[in-house]
């Protein structure tokens, strides 16, 4: 069963310099101990999706579609509900290279504080035993809990983000960028780490991240995002070995394959920027950038559409067997 | 457990550097040695202050002994010795000075008295008018900071701030021609109720329950002057250091934790915000205590704003001397609290 369901979900943001749709109609869901990733370039609406999930969007932004957290429409319900699901039900691995944590409280302090909010009967000694445990759990040695976030490197401060989201055992873990500004060789241990944790206690797990290679090894199923719509999506050995949209199949080009000197040399980009969410081009968003674009594409719209058993790709070329794998 | 690594790695695995290493912490031990240093910069600071105070009493103009000879009686004799003291070499001036920085056998030109015991009758005055004024300017200000800023453009806010801005760019002595105007003499329909001038009604013991009730009721209005504008800078402050905590990363954390609002307030963004305050708040107490001048002057409050005043009036220099002292010390020492208090609070200072 889906222990985290997005169905048609839409977010747009109201600046004043007028409506911002920064996800758009998109479709997702994971499976108890599934790990899902959502890969794309900057601004195209990856980290606002994750925010949909705990409603932590501005509150002046609009919402349409459903969150289902085990069932459960999450813009449905009341704040008493939405601050117990909050952590409870599902947790944000937060980005630990920036400042996610307090700077001016211990490290113990801030992995107490969930479980004395959400566990009915729960001590502050209760707590800091079972944080005691998720630390060890996460590599970390238990005399952290009395060091403050600048004592830590930024490996470390990404396992004590990992501890945090799993005080109070979520069903869905969220993972925005839980990698980037790491070294290479911590990179993946903290990868290592997130996936055995999600397999052992059975939690969905989305992951966001910019970084192709983060998700290739690491995710069961990776959706490609571009101009807050999902583009692609597929088994994620299957989507790599035969990336079927054409944004796809740009974003692997621009990674060099390891093994294949050829590739380091001559990476192939995709020229242009992403567009300005509040700026859409008419058609599908990426035709401006597109190296297949016809005149059909500054015209139709575009839908996600099954192009093979688990594929889906929102391309009409795709779908008439001209990029077809 | 599937560990993720062997059991055992650490930080020293993850962090071939080292510098992740975490100190057993001793929030007190870390402070006692930050103190210590910052002790030691204060004297040096204050060394400063006596060499400076020595030859920017040289410079002035005038004959000090003039004004000297007006304040009491004074001997033939004596006033031709202290008048070989003035001529002689500078250096021999300045060992005699630094024997006693203190000066403690320096008297008032003014009262006949001894300077220090002159700073002593007023000191309590400055005192009861600095601590009022500070208690109602910080719990306020704070208070209003607080609330506008977590509420950005909120009517409050843009109440708050109108108004803060305002009374920030008010002269607290102009305030006090105001109050003085509205709510000692009585203007209009106002009332005059609160006395204005002293700081105690003539001829009352200040230890008795009269004495006190005549106290508070002088303390009103020069620490309504003093706090109104006071309370104006620390809301400010406040509140812009509020709106900058409102982005800060750590706030989503507590938000997506599941918090309450008012607990993300008071437990995260609070602590965080009030740091550049709480420094504000030392800083201008040691100010105050010299620089309530206008304030004390205009309500003729007894305090050592007056008496500065009054010293500056009268050329009374050994007077002038001991207050610059004076105040110079406490600029100094409150500096110094406020840096302890907030390496207390935060712990990157105590690097």
């Amino acid at each position: 069963m889906a222990v985290l369901d997005m169905r048609d979900v839409s977010l747009t943001y109201h600046p004043a310099e007028g409506p911002v749709p920064a996800v758009r109609h998109v479709n997702l869901s994971v499976d108890a101990g599934e790990v899902v990733g959502v890969a794309g370039e900057s601004g195209c609406g990856k980290s606002t999706l994750i925010s949909t999930v705990l409603r932590l969007y501005p509150k002046s932004a609009t919402v349409d579609g459903e969150v289902l957290v085990d069932g459960e429409n999450v813009f449905d319900m009341k704040w008493n509900r939405m601050r117990a699901v909050r952590w409870g039900e599902a947790a944000v691995v937060f980005q630990g290279a920036l400042h996610s944590l307090n700077p001016i409280q211990r490290i113990g302090k801030q992995l107490v504080e969930p479980i004395l909010v959400h566990e009915k009967g729960a001590t502050e000694a209760s707590a800091m035993k079972k944080v005691r445990e998720l630390l060890d759990q996460v590599g970390l040695p238990t005399r952290h809990v009395n060091a403050y976030p600048h004592q830590l490197s930024g490996g470390q401060k990404q396992r004590i983000m990992i501890a945090l989201a799993l005080t109070c055992d979520p069903k869905v873990l969220l993972c925005d960028e839980p990698t980037t500004a790491l070294d290479v060789m911590v990179q993946a241990q903290i990868l290592d780490l997130l996936k055995g944790i999600a397999r052992e206690r059975a939690m969905g797990m989305l992951i966001i991240s910019h970084d192709l290679s983060v998700l290739s090894s690491n995710c069961d199923r990776i959706a490609i995002m571009y101009a807050g719509q999902v583009v692609e999506q597929g088994p994620a050995l299957d989507l790599f070995q035969n990336p079927a949209h054409p944004y796809t199949r740009a974003l692997m080009g621009a990674f060099p394959t390891i093994g294949d000197g050829e590739s380091r040399y001559a990476p192939t980009g995709l020229p242009g920027d992403p567009p300005f969410p509040g700026d859409l081009p008419s058609g599908c968003s990426f035709h401006p950038r597109c190296p297949m674009a016809t005149d059909e594409c500054r015209t139709v719209d575009v839908v996600l559409e099954p192009i093979a058993p688990g594929r889906d790709a929102a391309c009409i070329h795709v779908n008439q067997g001209v990029g077809a794998p | 457990m599937a560990q993720p690594e062997p059991a055992g790695a650490s930080a020293g695995a993850l962090d071939p550097t080292g510098n992740g290493r975490v100190q057993r912490p001793s929030r007190i031990a870390g402070i006692g040695r930050f103190t210590g240093r910052r002790l030691l910069t204060g004297l040096g600071t204050l060394a400063f202050v006596l060499v400076f105070n020595f030859f920017l009493f040289q410079m002035l103009p005038g004959d000090p002994l003039a004004r000297y000879k007006g304040a009491r009686e004074i001997s033939a004799e004596d006033l031709a010795a202290l008048r070989q003291e003035l001529e002689s070499p500078l250096w021999e001036q300045f060992f005699n000075y630094i024997k006693d920085p203190l000066q403690l056998d320096s008297y008032s030109t003014i009262q006949g008295k001894p300077v220090w015991d002159v700073i002593a009758t007023a000191l309590p005055w400055t005192l009861i008018l600095l601590g009022t004024s500070t208690l109602l300017a910080t719990v306020i200000g704070i208070w209003i900071g607080i609330r506008a800023g977590w509420n950005r453009g909120s009517k409050f806010d843009k109440n708050s701030t109108g108004i803060t801005l305002f009374l920030y760019a008010t002269p607290e002595f102009w305030l006090g021609l105001l109050l003085i105007l509205f709510f000692s003499t009585g203007f209009w329909i106002f009332p005059g109720i609160f006395p204005s001038g002293s700081a105690i009604g003539s001829g009352l013991d200040p230890w008795t329950v009269d004495g006190v009730i005549s106290i508070a009721w002088h303390t009103v209005l020069p620490a309504a002057s003093l706090a109104a504008v006071y309370l104006a800078d620390y809301s400010l402050i406040m509140r812009a250091s509020m709106v900058d905590e409102l982005g800060q990363d750590y706030l989503m954390t507590a938000r997506a934790k599941g918090l309450m609002d008012r607990a993300i307030r008071r437990g995260h963004a609070v602590p965080n915000a009030s740091l550049p305050t709480i420094t504000l708040i030392f800083l201008n107490i040691g100010f105050i205590i010299g620089g309530a001048i206008t304030v004390e002057t205009v309500f003729s409050y007894p305090g050592l704003g007056l008496l500065t005043w009054n010293a500056i009036q009268a050329d009374d220099l050994p007077l002038l001397q001991a207050l610059f002292l004076f105040f110079s010390v406490s600029v100094i020492v409150f500096n110094m609290i406020a840096d302890i208090v907030i390496a207390a609070i935060d712990p990157r200072i105590r690097l």
